[in-house]
């Protein structure tokens, strides 16, 4: 195998990591606040790249043609408009059910997560079938021998870092990120400190379902298609990622994200004859990998008080 | 058992002919406005009925009577039969409740009474659907053999599985369904041996010399074919009732809610976790897997698309409609979520948008489901409640 077919797989690799850390670091942040999984948030992440992509429609009709203004303009409307959803989500299905079993709050997130699906796909025009992304960064690339760089994966990975750094900064270096750790750690005594609680709940929804929704647009960037069935798989992917990570724990989700990705990367590189398998691979191990350890490589850190 | 017997009997065998009737209505009338009227008139008579307290009456004597009350079901579900011993339709969608009924009822052991979430269902159905086409096609093994050996694929299988579910807990496990849900449907999509994602078709199975798959012929009266797959679908779902209904009352039913209400309190009284799990879980694949080898047979093919993590999804609901635990309520749940949508074709689109919509609402508003499941009674004729 030469090496520049070698760097295009590490290149999609990193990029499909990137991918799901940003669903997974969402996965955390809901699991961190509320106990909660959140099973819709890939199709949240789902319904930004399609906000997104209708963003554009709206601004070629109205006759914006610059790139750069495009670009800002989807980015902008699909994270603020999944940050909003994400926002009522938790305010009207997640908190209510916080008495309940936990399995209820899983069934009623997958059931949103089918109903924001059939959604799409019922009442977006011609949902049913793949739409063509646009193609809004730039084209050109850099050669350094049989390496190619695009220029376009290049600014996607690079704008996907500066998203997970500025998240890791707000979460360990501002006071709202300090309230959003109060409250994952020990919800009452986050209360009577005199934190609000449901605000604070509402935000790192908020938070996490904007990631999403970038990691959404990044995923329509890169292959420039989206289709109603992507949100499942980059759900299953991300949360996959966030468990193989462990729970809870943001550089977990990271770590997690990368090496899922690596491991279907791996799947496709190892195993050429059985490219197509590749998902059956990586969900194989992740199979293994939870009988292995159970709760993640890092683990929740509580343990059950009976 | 006194002079009151037939009395108390009354609303429940009122409750069967009613429902079999609703039944044999909506499975004849065509025209959309019709079949509305009549979803518009089973609604009005249920809620008049639960209004005037007639609806626990059928309760109770379901309840109290359980035995004559599934017999009386048994006889009503054959008259249906024989009424539409000719038409192919209706008798196929009746033998495709009944085999959902037994997949549900076998979700029902797993989640109902020992607490395992299974988002897999419908991808040991799969799997049992599968296992009996490659039998057919490929061997030859007597077909009538592809039934019990869908069952066992979809044990062994899960035996596969139950490692990562001891070490795991709620969501934890509950992932691990979902993802071998999606891994099996990826995996038959790209094996090109099992026919990819156009599936592959059964043809010309053979039981003892006689072809199932041809309609019945007897004088001048011509049977459908169906009727077949609906007697051994309706005999699945029975035994799979009986089995599930006196494991319920068992010392092993009642081990299974121990472990589900708290593992950490059961396994302090001295019950063997892992075991009952291993039985719930297994149990509910070999139900799941031979009502699949029956549907494979008797609709003639098998396809990725059959068995999704949608259908998945859907069985969950089936169980999570009925009441988690309550058998009766899986049966109710399972004829109206599979009828609804065939018949209804208004809403055969919307159909995965509308029953996500539906499973929203009930965990919000009765999170116990349409019919929670009674407690548990220790002697029969209502004492010890």
């Amino acid at each position: 195998m030469d090496v520049g077919l070698l760097s295009q797989y590490l290149a999609n690799g990193v990029m499909l990591g990137l991918m799901y850390a940003l669903v997974a670091v969402g996965f955390t942040l809901f699991f961190g606040v509320l106990d909660v999984i959140k099973f819709s948030h890939g199709d949240v992440a789902m319904v930004g790249a399609f906000a997104g992509f209708a963003t554009y429609g709206g601004l070629q009709a109205a006759g914006v043609h610059n790139p750069v203004i495009q670009m800002l303009g989807v980015v902008l409307v699909s994270v603020a408009a999944m940050a909003i959803l994400g926002a009522l989500i938790a305010r009207y299905l997640i908190v209510p059910l916080r008495g309940a079993p936990a399995l209820n709050t899983l069934l009623i997130t997958l059931m949103l997560g089918t109903a924001l699906r059939e959604s799409v796909r019922l009442f977006f025009p011609d949902g049913a079938n793949p739409k063509p992304f646009p193609r809004l960064l730039p084209a050109g690339s850099l050669e350094f021998g049989q390496f190619t760089l695009r220029a376009d994966s290049a600014i996607l990975l690079a704008a996907g870092i500066a998203v997970i750094a500025a998240v890791h900064l707000l979460i360990n270096r501002t006071k709202l990120g300090l309230a959003i750790r109060a409250v994952a750690q020990d919800e009452e005594t986050a209360r009577s400190m005199g934190i609000n609680f449901s605000l604070i709940v509402l935000v790192t929804f908020a938070l996490g379902s904007g990631v999403g929704a970038f990691a959404g647009v990044m995923n329509g960037l890169y292959y420039n298609e989206i289709n109603f069935g992507m949100g499942l798989l980059l759900g299953v992917s991300g949360f996959a990622a966030a468990i193989v990570g462990g729970l809870g724990n943001i550089y977990g989700a990271i770590l997690g994200g990368f090496l899922f990705a690596g491991l279907q990367t791996i799947g496709a590189v190892a195993m050429p004859f059985a490219s197509a398998y590749k998902d059956v691979f990586a969900f194989g191990a992740v199979i293994l990998i939870m009988a292995i350890r159970p709760t993640g490589l890092i683990p929740e850190k509580n343990s059950e008080r009976v | 058992m006194n002079g009151s017997f037939p009395r108390a009997l009354l609303p429940g065998l009122a409750a069967i002919v009613l429902g079999v009737l609703f039944l044999a209505l909506l499975l004849t009338f065509e025209s959309q406005w019709s079949v509305g009227a009549l979803l518009a008139g089973g609604a009005a008579v249920v809620f008049i009925a639960s209004r005037a307290g007639l609806l626990s009456r059928a309760a109770t004597s379901f309840d109290t009577h359980e035995p004559v009350m599934a017999g009386a079901t048994i006889l009503a579900l054959l008259v249906l039969a024989a009424w539409f011993a000719e038409d192919h339709f209706p008798l196929l969608m009746l033998s495709t409740v009944l085999l959902m009924v037994t997949s549900c009822l076998g979700l029902t052991v797993q989640f109902g009474f020992a607490g395992m979430v299974n988002f897999a269902g419908a991808a040991f159905f799969g799997l049992g659907a599968y296992t009996a086409a490659v039998l057919v096609r490929y061997t030859h093994l007597p077909h009538l053999l592809s039934l019990p050996a869908g069952g066992l694929a979809a044990g062994i299988l899960g035996s596969v599985l139950i490692w990562p579910m001891l070490r795991t807990k709620g969501h934890y496990s509950a992932v691990v369904t979902i993802a071998f849900a999606i891994l099996f449907k990826t995996f038959l999509e790209v094996n090109d041996t099992l026919g990819g994602a156009q599936g592959m078709k059964i043809r010309n199975i053979v039981v003892f010399g006689w072809k199932p798959n041809q309609d019945i012929e007897i004088g001048s009266l011509e049977l459908s074919h169906y009727l077949i797959y609906f007697l051994a679908a309706l005999a699945l779902a029975a035994v799979a009732f009986v089995f599930c209904r006196r494991l319920e009352r068992s010392w092993i039913g009642l081990s299974m809610d121990a472990v589900r209400i708290d593992e950490t309190a059961a396994a302090c009284f001295g019950l063997d976790v892992r075991r009952w799990k291993i039985v719930a879980f297994t149990w509910g694949n070999v139900l799941a897997g031979m009502a699949g080898a029956l549907y494979a047979l008797m609709v003639g093919y098998v396809a990725p698309n059959n068995f999704t993590f949608g259908d998945s999804l859907i069985l969950v609901s089936i169980v999570l409609l009925g009441g988690i635990g309550n058998v009766w309520g899986v049966m109710v749940a399972a004829a109206l979520m599979i009828l609804l949508p065939e018949k209804l074709q208004a809403i055969q689109e919307y159909r995965f948008l509308l029953y996500a919509v539906l499973v929203m609402l009930i965990l919000l508003f009765r999170p116990q489901g349409l019919l929670p499941r009674p407690l548990r009674r220790y002697l029969p004729g209502g004492a010890g409640r």
